[in-house]
């Protein structure tokens, strides 16, 4: 679309854009230390990831005060009135995916100092699953790419695929010896965690959908994690160590 | 703690529906001056009881529009209008309409009050004595009724001999339409009305435009789209004598459906 008459809210407009793709790039990268911390069992990176999350809370500050003060003093319309306010929920998001890493971070240091428990390995392959969903959304944005954002939207399915096998796995592994419980409740709530991530991954795609067509994605998505539900007895069968 | 005050503007409710009846309709309108056609075959609705925008930038022709609904243009030679306006079935463009009793059907506010230089009584008086013969105490009544539909009677009921020339913008604006109002119109052309006014007139002015819908069909030429937005519940968008795009105004100002219409909504023109 042509530029605006008055150039400084073109300018306004790539700001806030620009500031939100730094926020994406950040939980990014908070993400994938965290993750680095919980299977290399790195106590400093886990310490970085921590403090490294007041920079999302401050940019997430700063878009808030952007974003106020162009709607009142531009009253924009139509795709900008969406983009500025889709703004406003993005950073949200990405500031929840920041909170979920500095999470994820923390409690690796519980995890380092207690033995080793199989669920483990199964934390880096779904890391690596949400990293990609972070990615792709975060280039959807950066390309107003709609189809992109949608594909993003429906391979969060693969995440909770791998979120319930994880729960049901880790399950098993507390009955099977109580000593594994601990760093299994810990492991629990890391993959929970990864899971919220992709969740807030997935509501980005929704609004980049919102600020192109604007009109929403729908209900039409299957309900992933079903871990709710799921009851496991001790005569369930434990998986093979 | 003090609640806050109510807004002074007026906030457009969605009651309009499919069934609501088409009290003018315009169809395939085009306008010239002299050989210079300025709107091209324009159709639209102007909906019962409901507010209308019209859009654009300056000689898009909107305003000509505007003028073609009550056939004011005639006041001007080389100016005519071909197509359709129907005013309740009727169409309004035949030779055998009768142009005065149009234009009390029509009423008209402009975009400078034009109070005559008369007393405020008599600047509502003077155009019901036009239609009316009422006796005094009706005429009376008439007036007062007027102004206080026109959320004016207040300010001026202690000084109805005073020249309606000694009220401010806003009050003369208001002054105006009660004037309109008086002569008992079914629609209320407004071309431009807030447009010399400051923003607590202006405020006053929408909100009387949002309690007179309920019993006149408006008709509303704005600049000022952010107007257009609070007080209408549809909206033309014109450019260069065409019709782009006409739908609900929350349609309009959040997802056109023209390029066009994005682009000048959102300040990407020219």
């Amino acid at each position: 679309m042509a530029d605006h008459t008055v150039k400084s809210y073109d300018d306004e407009l790539k700001n806030l854009h620009e500031d939100i793709l730094r926020m994406g790039g950040i939980a990014e990268a908070q993400f994938a230390s965290a993750i680095q911390a919980v299977t290399k069992r790195d106590a400093d990176v886990a310490a970085l990831t921590v403090k490294g999350d007041v920079k999302l809370d401050e940019l997430n500050a700063a878009i808030d005060q952007r974003v106020v003060r162009m709607l009142a003093l531009r009253q924009p319309m139509a795709s900008d009135l969406r983009e500025i306010i889709s703004s406003l929920k993005i950073a949200a998001d990405v500031e929840r995916i920041g909170d979920y890493a500095a999470n994820i971070a923390k409690r690796s240091i519980a995890i380092a100092e207690m033995r080793p428990v199989k669920p483990l390995n199964s934390i880096p392959r779904m890391g690596r699953l949400v990293q990609h969903l972070i990615k792709d959304v975060l280039d959807a944005y950066n390309e107003r790419n709609a189809d992109k954002a949608k594909q993003v939207w429906l391979r969060d399915e693969e995440v909770d695929d791998a979120y319930n096998s994880l729960f049901r796995e880790t399950l098993t592994y507390m009955m099977e010896d109580p000593r594994n419980i601990t760093p299994c409740t810990h492991l629990l709530f890391v993959a929970k965690n990864i899971e919220r991530i992709g969740d807030h991954a997935t509501n980005v795609a929704e609004t980049i959908y919102f600020i192109v067509h604007g009109t929403t994605l729908g209900a039409m998505r299957p309900k992933g994690d079903s871990s709710s539900f799921l009851v496991v007895s001790p005569d369930d069968e434990a998986p093979r160590a | 703690m003090s609640m806050m005050a109510n807004h002074l503007g007026a906030n457009s409710s969605a009651r309009t529906n499919e069934n609501t009846p088409e009290k003018l309709s315009v169809r395939d309108l085009s306008f010239f001056y002299g050989e210079n056609k300025s709107l091209k075959n324009i159709s639209l609705p102007l909906y019962d009881r409901t507010v209308t925008a019209f859009i654009g930038p300056s000689g898009c022709g909107k305003s000509t529009l505007l003028r073609c609904l009550n056939r004011m243009y005639e006041l001007y030679p080389k100016q005519r209008a071909e197509g359709q306006i129907l005013l309740d079935g009727e169409n309004i463009l035949e030779g055998k309409q009768d142009l005065n009793l149009l234009r009390a059907k029509i009423g008209m506010v402009f975009q400078k009050p034009t109070p005559f230089p008369m007393t405020i009584y008599d600047n509502i008086a003077f155009g019901v004595k036009l239609y009316e013969n009422l006796p005094r105490a009706e005429m009376n009544e008439r007036v007062e009724s007027s102004l206080r539909r026109a959320a004016l009677w207040d300010e001026v009921k202690d000084k109805l001999n005073a020249s309606g020339l000694s009220l401010s913008g806003g009050q003369q604006q208001r002054l105006c339409i009660a004037r309109t109002i008086a002569v008992r119109p079914e629609v209320i052309l407004f071309d431009e009305p807030c447009s010399a006014l400051d923003p607590i007139s202006t405020s006053k002015i929408e909100e009387l435009i949002d309690e007179l819908k309920d019993q006149y069909t408006i008709a509303i030429v704005t600049h000022n789209m952010q107007q257009a937005a609070r007080v209408s519940e549809f909206t033309a968008f014109m450019y260069l004598g065409e019709l782009i795009e006409f739908d609900r105004t929350e349609k309009i100002f959040t997802t056109p459906s023209v390029k066009k219409t994005e682009e000048y909504v959102t300040g990407r023109f020219g």
